[in-house]
Order: structure tokens, then C-alpha cells, then sequence
């Protein structure tokens, strides 16, 4: 045989060796270890969040919320002692971007949680990896049925209420409201589109005419053009803000005069008017939803509460639809650490989210059950009128399957002191 | 006779070539090629697994990802280094392999049939359905020069993203199709590190790519691409059929990128278009030139670097508090500044890459101690 290679081979079989003794050799150590991201002082927790990219217009500001009221719970003693540090990493809504980002903050900077993850097409990357490693993926920001499967993916729940029961509810209203009119849907080209549109066919049969748009592409023309060639009337719409704006902008271009009705993911009024800038007028009339108390509602105590810390740690950015988001989705999670108990650990918070029972800013119940992972139980409609977003009518509440709309009465909770939640 | 038959073919050498290293030697003296080559893989790919073990999750993805690039860079250095042909559209390439081993691993989910084999069997088809899309890419080709062949491949790879929304009902648009995990086989112990396992399988289509190529750089195919680069109208004049060389090369190095492409996709058990835009074809390009072009070391150069700048921008981010805007505008594009930095200073200071400027630098070193006389 060759010298290079009987020396090749014999160095080979003695690394082989080498690799056989040391393989596996910290693995189980490992494992037995402490909960990632938890100290005596501290939890660390991660999201992904558009920062930049299509979606950013508004969005973006929900992560800033969410940071500046941990910010004021920190300043308040944080929970059982502990702080909470929120790692907010840019996926740019690219779902290429949310699986590489939300591996770093699991695998690198050990988060003990991700919270708000934000986006449909995005979570949905990640939830066979999230599932893996057993981490809580709490109160994912989107309403895609896909976060209530406690039986595929335990550690998944959702918080807004679904696409398909905003669906329902805004199709019954449409019933009501517009008999006899000619009922369209525009929506996002995956399953916030597919889930809305699913909810407002359960109620009002096959709609007249349906598009849909990619959010990397902005060319909303030629759909918009084919919902005025069908003759639509009325247009029910799963967009993202700045989708809510290209699309109302282009239908009044093509002299499209509907009756748009909005999902509340891209229906705040403060996001799309600035979107649409001198043209914002087109938004008057405009039907929207929303299940937390308005920005614009100073009476109300939660509001008022807010706006204390919005002007202390969040000053910069308008107090929108989004910041309200931010803050209340950060509230209920307090709510649930506390729940789990001094003695944190991932099971201890998957236990008790499913136990529910969370009391908030929120206008409808959670349906947080054991075989339930989906959040709010349902939407109240708000109009633009003079340039304010206002709620009108009543609260609705159903669920995604075959169950009736029906209206809730029960008024929300008042804000505890400094709107940090009791223990 | 009055006009050359081959008057229509442009028969200068590439532009390239001025970048290239030096033709290899020809094999050494004594000894088989294959059994060399095989020698290496095996002490590399111990090297590997030996770091492997000692790594945290996070790192070994990192392995994991610098294996999945390499199987493509290798492949596509023997097309453009090599063979003189340059692609703009391997992204794409990279994307139709992806893209296979999701649809074939979701098909055998569906059908309730799991196992390890499936992970080998969808790379598998994965190389198969990218070679042949190569081949139909490379008929184009071995017809079109210069920027007309640039122009092509850059069609193809701005292509993708349109297709998968188009045909939302397979693709599933930019939303993607996620897939199960490939799990470690369960002799390998339950605390086994998932990321490890990820990392072996990566690095296995890696070595298995080095091998090949390695083979195929010092065999007559080999020769024959380097003599159809360097001068068309002699290599014919050789009897090497000029079209059916540069055909196989795109082809062999479609393979390869379908190969990376869809050990990508295992190792993030989902594939979405929004993973391989326009940029990764140009990335792609740039590692390759900038790790030296036609040299399968300078090809593990680039995958380093690939993998490194992926990293960068978050890195920078969270060293340096930046204002918020700033960081923002940096998110999109630090890589592609940096890239491009490294590109003009790699071309300046070290025109033959960076595997060339190592090269020289221990040649130098060698020169300085002379080697003792047996």
C-alpha cells in the first residue's frame, strides 16, 4: 500500500476512535440543567417582529410598547422579583429570516420564552422547531388557527381572537347592515386570507368575488380591478396596514366606490392615515374591529393608565392600535408568570395559560383551555367618523367551527393600580 | 477557404481566467487519485465530527449551514471557474432542491411513512430534479456568452419567487411549506443534540460533494472543461465537443447546488421563497470569486464566509447601540456592503482569492526554511 495513504488511515482510525470516546459526553449533563433564561433576577424572552419590510408600517411599533412596559414593570419590582429583559429581533416579515432569528434567540441567547411572535406566514416556520425544544410560544401576534392545535404543538397559543371568528362576526354585521349588496373579499395570499375567508363564507355562503395579494409584492391593481369589474359593494378585507392602504387607495383611483370592512390587524386608524398621508380622506366611513379598549377612548381607565406609560417610556411613537396591542398582550402575559408561580419553569407557564381565566384590558373572554390555545373569544366594530376610529354596537362573541354569533354583555375588568396585575 | 466555420463563436478566453490559480499539477507520482481524495474526506469529516461534539447547538447549526453552502460553492466553482461560465441563477438552483425535499418529505408525512431513510432518499431526488432542471438551463447556455448566458440565469433565478406565488396551491406561496424535523435515530441516545445530528448529515452531502468534484477536477472531464474554457476553438479542434462539456458542467453543478439546496431545507424543516431572492444568487458568486475561483478550497473559504455574514448585522447590532434607524437600514444590507468591501479589497491585494493569497503565503514560508534532504 501507499505510504500517504497507510498514514492517512491509520491517523483516521484513531481519530474515529477519539470521536467514538468523546461523543455524547456533555449531552445528558446539559439537559439536567437549570431553565434557560431564569435567574433569581431575571427572565429573558425573545420574539421576532417586523421591523423592517412590508409590514413594518405599524407593527413595528408593537414591540416597542411591549419593551417599554416591562420597562415600567421593572421599575415596579418586575414579577416575583424578577425583571424581564425582551429580546426583539428583526425578521422583516421574510419567513426565511423568522427561522434563522428565532433559532439564535432559542438555541444562542437561551430565551425561557418567545412572546408575540409576530405574523402568520412567519410563526408558521417555526412551530415544528418550537415544538422540538418544548419552549412556550406565547400569545403569537396573528389570529391564524394554526397557533390552536394543543395536540401537534402544546406549547403554542395564540392571544388576538382568529381570523375566522373575526370573520364570522364581520359577516353577520354585513348581513345585517348591506342586505341585498353584492359582498367581496380581498385577502393576504396565505392563511390570514384563507382563515378569514373561511369565517365569512360560514356565514355568508360563496362571496361574490375574491382576490388576493403576496405582501413582497405591491402591485394591488389588477386585483382591485377585478373586484370592481365583479361589481362588489362591499369588500371585506384581511390586510396588513399598509396593504389596507395601497388597497382602499387603489380602488379609489379606479373610481371603486365600496363599503370597505376591515380586519383589525390592518384597520388602525392612526397607522393607515398615516400611510395614506393628504389622502386620507378616502378612510372616512371605513368599518374596522377591535377587541381591546381605542386609543382614542380617553375616558376609558385603561387608556388612562396607558398613556401614563407611554408618555414615560415609549414617547416617541403615537399612541395607536398598536401600542395598545403591545401593551395589553404584555399584561396578560405578566398575568400568566405570575400565575405560574414563583418557582418558574416552562411546564409550570404552559399549565397555567391553559388554565386561563385571565382578567384585562380585554372586551370578550380568553377561551384558554386545556384543548383550546386560541385567545379572545371576539370583536366589537368601530367606524372612522370625522377622522376618529370609534367603537359602535355591540360585542360579539363566537368560535372558529359552526357556533352562533352572539353578543356579550359582561363590561371588562378596571385596571389594577399602575396596570400591573396583583399576584 | 475564406471564413472559419467557427467565426460566429466568440473563441477569445475568458475574462475570467485572470482570476484563476494556476492549473492544479497533475497528479503526484504514485498513488490513486480516489484513494487520496478518500484518505482526506475521512480525516476531514473526523475533524469535523470530533468538533461537533464539543460545540453548542447554536455553532453546529453554523457547521451544519457552512456544509450545506459548500456542497453548492463546490459545484459552482467547477462551473464558472472551471468551465468559464458564469451563472447568475444558482439561488434558483438552490431554491428547486429546497423546494423537492419539502414537497417529497411532506408527500411520505402524509402517506404515514417515516423513517431515516427518508431524509437520504428526498436529498436524493432533490439532486435529480435539479440536475434536470440544470440541463435544460445548460442547453441554453452552451448557446449564449458572456452577459446574454448572465442574462438567462438571471431570469431563472428572479423567477422563483414568482412561481411559488403563482402556484399557491403547491408552493404555498411566500407563507412556505414546513415539514417534520429529521430527528437523530433513537441508538444515539435521547439527550442526543438534534443540532449535532443536523450537522452530520450536512456534513456527510459535503464531503460526498468535495469527493466528487475532487475527482472530477483531476479527471479527463476535468481537463476537458478547463481546455473548453481557456480556448474553445483548440479544444475542438482536440476533439472535445464543446457544447456537450459546458452542458455537463451545469449540469454536474446544478446537482450540487440542488444537493446544498435541499440539506438547507432539512436543517430548517421548512423552505420559503423569501429564502432565496436575487441576492443569494449574487452572494453565492461573490463567495466563490472571493475565496479563489475554481479551487474547491477556495470553495469551503466561501462557505465560511456565507455563514459568517449571515450573523453580521445582529452581531454588529447588539455590540454597538446604534440609533434605531440606523440599525434598521443596516438589518437589510450590512452583508451585501461588507461582501462587496471584501470583494474589491480580495481583488486588489489577492486577485487569485483567498485561497490563492494562503497558497502563495506558506509557499513563501516554505521557500524561507528549505525543506531538509533525506
Amino acid at each position: 500500500m501507499h505510504r500517504i495513504a497507510r498514514r492517512g488511515l491509520a491517523a483516521a482510525a484513531s481519530l474515529a476512535l477519539l470521536v467514538g470516546a468523546a461523543a455524547c459526553a456533555n449531552d445528558e449533563k446539559n439537559a439536567a440543567g437549570n431553565v434557560p433564561g431564569v435567574t433569581d433576577t431575571e427572565i429573558v424572552i425573545g420574539t421576532h417582529q417586523p421591523l423592517t419590510g412590508p409590514a413594518a408600517p405599524g407593527y413595528a411599533r408593537i414591540s416597542a410598547a411591549t419593551k417599554a412596559y416591562f420597562a415600567h414593570l421593572n421599575s415596579k419590582g418586575g414579577v416575583n422579583g424578577r425583571k424581564i429583559t425582551y429580546k426583539v429581533m428583526d425578521d422583516g416579515y421574510n419567513p426565511a429570516n423568522t427561522e434563522n432569528v428565532v433559532r439564535k434567540l432559542i438555541l444562542d441567547d437561551k430565551v425561557f420564552a418567545i412572546l408575540g411572535g409576530l405574523g402568520t406566514p412567519t410563526h408558521t416556520n417555526v412551530l415544528e422547531f418550537l415544538e422540538g425544544q418544548k419552549v412556550p410560544d406565547l400569545f403569537v401576534a396573528s389570529g391564524s388557527r394554526s397557533w390552536n392545535q394543543p395536540d401537534t404543538y402544546p406549547t403554542t397559543f395564540g392571544w388576538q381572537p382568529d381570523y375566522t371568528v373575526e370573520g364570522k362576526i364581520l359577516a353577520t354585521y354585513v348581513k345585517q347592515a348591506f342586505p341585498g349588496k353584492k359582498v367581496c373579499h380581498f385577502g393576504q395570499n396565505d392563511d390570514f386570507g384563507r382563515d378569514s375567508l373561511l369565517g365569512v363564507e360560514k356565514v355568508l355562503g360563496p362571496v361574490a368575488a375574491k382576490q388576493t395579494y403576496t405582501p413582497t409584492n405591491q402591485q394591488v391593481g389588477p386585483a382591485i380591478g377585478a373586484l370592481k369589474a365583479a361589481g362588489c359593494e362591499v369588500i371585506i378585507s384581511a390586510t396588513i396596514p399598509g396593504f389596507t392602504a395601497l388597497a382602499m387607495g387603489q380602488a379609489f383611483g379606479q373610481g371603486l366606490r365600496a363599503q370597505w370592512v376591515v380586519s383589525n390587524v390592518g384597520a388602525d386608524y392612526t397607522t393607515l392615515s398615516a400611510q395614506l398621508g393628504d389622502k386620507k380622506a378616502i378612510l372616512e366611513g371605513m368599518i374596522g374591529n377591535y377587541y381591546l379598549p381605542m386609543a382614542g377612548d380617553s375616558a376609558d381607565p385603561w387608556i388612562r393608565e396607558y398613556t401614563k406609560i407611554h408618555q414615560r417610556y415609549n414617547g416617541t411613537n403615537p399612541l395607536d392600535g398598536n401600542a395598545i396591542y403591545g401593551y395589553s398582550m404584555a399584561y396578560t402575559f405578566v398575568q400568566a408568570l405570575l400565575a405560574a408561580g414563583q418557582d418558574l419553569t416552562r411546564e409550570k407557564l404552559v399549565d397555567a395559560v391553559e388554565k386561563g381565566g385571565f382578567q384585562g384590558p380585554g372586551l370578550t373572554p380568553f377561551r384558554y383551555s386545556a384543548d383550546d390555545h386560541s385567545g379572545y373569544s371576539g370583536v366589537r366594530l368601530n367606524r372612522v367618523q370625522g377622522g376618529v376610529q370609534s367603537y359602535f354596537g355591540a360585542t360579539y362573541t363566537t368560535d372558529d367551527g359552526d357556533g352562533e354569533v352572539r353578543e356579550h354583555t359582561q363590561p371588562p375588568v378596571t385596571p389594577p393600580a399602575d396596570a400591573v396585575p396583583a399576584s | 477557404m475564406t471564413q472559419s466555420p467557427y467565426a460566429t463563436v466568440d473563441a477569445r478566453p475568458s475574462p475570467l481566467r485572470r482570476l484563476l490559480p494556476p492549473p492544479p499539477g497533475a497528479a503526484g507520482p504514485r498513488g490513486s487519485t480516489l484513494l487520496r481524495h478518500l484518505v482526506l474526506a475521512v480525516l476531514a469529516g473526523a475533524a469535523v465530527v470530533l468538533l461537533t461534539n464539543q460545540l453548542e447547538p447554536y455553532r453546529n447549526l453554523q457547521v451544519a449551514r457552512v456544509c450545506a453552502f459548500l456542497c453548492v460553492t463546490a459545484g459552482f466553482t467547477i462551473l464558472v471557474g472551471l468551465n468559464g461560465q458564469l451563472s447568475l441563477g444558482h439561488g434558483a438552483l438552490m431554491a428547486t432542491g429546497a423546494y423537492t425535499v419539502a414537497l417529497v418529505q411532506r408527500g411520505l408525512d402524509g402517506r404515514d411513512l417515516r423513517g431515516q431513510w427518508s431524509v437520504p432518499l428526498s436529498l436524493l431526488l432533490a439532486v435529480a430534479v435539479t440536475a434536470l432542471l440544470g440541463l435544460v438551463i445548460g442547453l441554453a447556455a452552451a448557446r449564449l456568452r458572456g452577459p446574454y448566458l448572465a442574462g438567462v440565469t438571471l431570469a431563472v433565478a428572479t423567477l422563483v419567487p414568482a412561481v411559488t406565488t403563482i402556484f399557491t396551491g403547491v408552493f404555498n406561496g411566500e407563507q412556505g411549506l414546513p415539514f417534520p424535523v429529521a430527528t437523530p435515530p433513537a441508538f444515539l441516545g435521547a439527550y442526543f443534540q438534534p443540532e449535532r445530528w443536523l450537522a452530520w448529515i450536512a456534513l456527510l452531502a459535503a464531503l460526498l460533494t468535495m469527493l466528487l468534484m475532487a475527482n472530477l477536477v483531476r479527471s479527463r472531464y476535468g481537463r476537458s472543461l478547463r481546455a473548453v474554457r481557456d480556448d474553445e476553438v483548440a479544444a475542438r479542434l482536440a476533439g472535445i465537443h464543446v457544447a456537450r462539456t459546458q452542458v455537463l458542467a451545469f449540469v454536474v453543478s446544478a446537482g450540487c447546488a440542488g444537493l446544498g439546496g435541499g440539506v438547507y431545507a432539512v436543517l430548517t424543516a421548512t423552505v420559503a421563497s423569501g429564502k432565496f431572492p436575487l441576492e443569494l444568487s449574487l452572494f453565492l458568486l461573490m463567495a466563490i470569486v472571493i475565496g479563489g475561483l475554481g479551487s474547491l478550497a477556495g470553495a469551503v473559504w466561501g462557505a465560511l464566509l456565507l455563514v459568517a455574514l449571515q450573523d453580521l448585522p445582529a452581531l454588529l447590532t447588539e455590540a454597538f447601540t446604534l440609533p434605531g434607524g440606523l440599525a434598521q437600514r443596516l438589518e437589510g444590507n450590512l452583508a451585501l456592503a461588507v461582501f462587496g468591501l471584501i470583494l474589491i479589497v480580495v481583488m486588489l491585494v489577492a486577485p487569485g482569492g483567498l485561497q490563492d493569497a494562503v497558497r502563495k503565503a506558506t509557499a513563501r514560508l516554505g521557500r524561507r526554511r528549505p525543506r531538509p534532504s533525506r
